[in-house]
């Protein structure tokens, strides 16, 4: 079975299960109507964190020397870059692209082919993906979803990933082997990313899963109005204090 | 005697400068610019001391935050069933754990500065949201901060990290604990993982 249909099976099973309890189910929150389901995915995702990922990329921050491992992310990070461009064309921020599309431009060139992040703090990075497209053209996120292995997610998200892997170096070598080394490298690259980030999460959070998936939310809508999302009602301070009007 | 009459004079002086009124956004640089400045170039923070950092953030960012207010939006509806001894307890361990959640996100300050947004000024002219970027090696972290009115300056009462409300997701967190046994389970919860935090690294 293809990555590609796993993942089409996946979005119709979620697809199916959405249609048939699209209320607020008892005792989930709203905006994640499968709330147990995620939960379940998100222990399993946690033990395969814990078991295999975190001491993979524990091991990979350990053993490679800094260089290399800048080097790897910036390779990701640049074909990121291209798609960003990409996708700010299809979002009519000509501006935008037209910087990001330098950056990668640059960075190929002179950057032996991404390796080095020639353009740097000179053009900063701002990075678009299909899912932030579409939600950008007006296509709501859906219910929350917690992808296997994957994460976090939301059903347009999810359903944009088939875009966003046209675009990454995985889909540019064979199938095979060689693929799913690419893909290995790729994942402990930006799971050794996250390691101090996801240890702080672990610390601090009550609740992981609830964390998590409000973190998702708030910065996907973050990312679709770039930094500017409109005020969302304020909940209730308390009973006593009226709630003053939110800032235009 | 001549010295007291002296810092008499001093602390005079102080005063009447303090009661300028300080705008919104030079507010939120300043405080900013205080605690990077000092958590950058304190070595034993930099080297992992993060009690020093508790510390540093109890004495300069804690009289600057609401925290009643804080604590009111963070546990929702049922703050108002708490009897008051529920409510100083919950509050004491809410300001233990804010504490540990901001330091822990300062331990990962090494070389960055905050940028500031264009203010939006709203309806309301006793609160407003400013916003900061952090920017550093990787992309820019957005860092907003909801401002109320306090006399001549202005005390924080919620702040957002790349989009979200931090009131809204202690709301979100709280939850589970409140509808599994009421405010005090909560206290319990928030009692053992402030143990928890202060333990793993003294």
């Amino acid at each position: 079975m293809t990555l590609g249909r796993f993942v089409v099976c996946w979005l119709i099973a979620a697809a199916a299960l959405v249609l048939e309890g699209c209320a607020v189910a008892p005792g989930s929150t709203r905006g994640d109507p499968l709330e147990s389901m995620n939960r379940a995915v998100f222990s399993f995702n946690e033990t395969i964190d814990a078991e295999v990922l975190k001491p993979a990329a524990t091991s990979y921050q350990i053993i490679v020397p800094e260089f290399v491992r800048t080097s790897i992310e910036n390779f990701f990070n640049n074909f990121n870059d291209g798609w960003s461009a990409i996708n700010q064309l299809l979002q009519a921020k000509p501006a935008a692209a037209l910087e990001m599309g330098l950056k990668f431009g640059v960075n190929t060139v002179f950057g032996f082919g991404g390796f080095v992040d020639v353009a740097g703090a000179g053009i900063e990075r701002r990075s678009e993906d299909f899912g932030q497209t579409l939600g950008r053209w007006g296509l709501g996120p859906g219910p929350y979803l917690v992808l296997p292995l994957l994460g976090p997610s939301t059903l347009r998200d999810t359903v944009s990933l088939a875009a966003d892997w046209k675009a990454i170096p995985e889909a540019f070598v064979e199938r095979g082997g060689e693929r799913w080394a690419l893909a290995t490298v790729h994942v402990i690259s930006v799971r050794a990313g996250l390691l101090s980030a996801t240890r702080a999460l672990d610390e601090i959070a009550l609740d992981k899963y609830s964390l998590i998936r409000d973190g998702y939310l708030a910065r996907r809508r973050n990312q679709i109005y770039d930094g500017n999302p409109p005020d969302e009602p304020e909940a209730d301070d308390s009973s006593d204090a009226t709630e003053a009007a939110p800032p235009k | 005697m001549f010295r007291r009459v002296l810092l008499g004079l001093v602390l005079c002086a102080a005063q009447a400068f303090a009661q300028a009124e300080v705008a919104p956004d030079a507010f939120v640089m300043q405080l900013s610019s205080e605690i990077i400045d000092a958590v950058k170039s304190d070595q034993q923070i930099q080297s992992g001391d993060v009690a020093r950092i508790r510390v540093l953030v109890d004495n300069k960012i804690v009289p600057n935050v609401n925290l009643q207010r804080m604590v009111v939006k963070s546990v929702g509806p049922q703050w108002r069933t708490a009897t008051p001894d529920q409510q100083k307890r919950l509050t004491e361990e809410f300001k233990t754990y804010l504490i540990n959640t901001y330091s822990g996100a300062l331990t990962q300050v090494k070389d960055q500065s905050i940028k500031l947004r264009p203010v939006r000024t709203g309806a309301n002219p006793n609160e407003v949201v400013i916003g900061t970027d952090v920017v550093g090696k990787g992309d820019p972290i957005q860092l907003d901060y909801r401002l109320e009115k306090a006399g001549d300056t202005w005390k924080i009462f919620d702040f957002n990290v790349l989009g979200l409300w931090a009131t809204d997701s202690f709301r979100s967190q709280f939850a589970r604990d409140l509808s599994a046994g009421g405010i005090d389970a909560l206290i319990d919860r928030l009692t053992e993982k402030n143990k928890a935090i202060a333990g793993s690294k003294g």
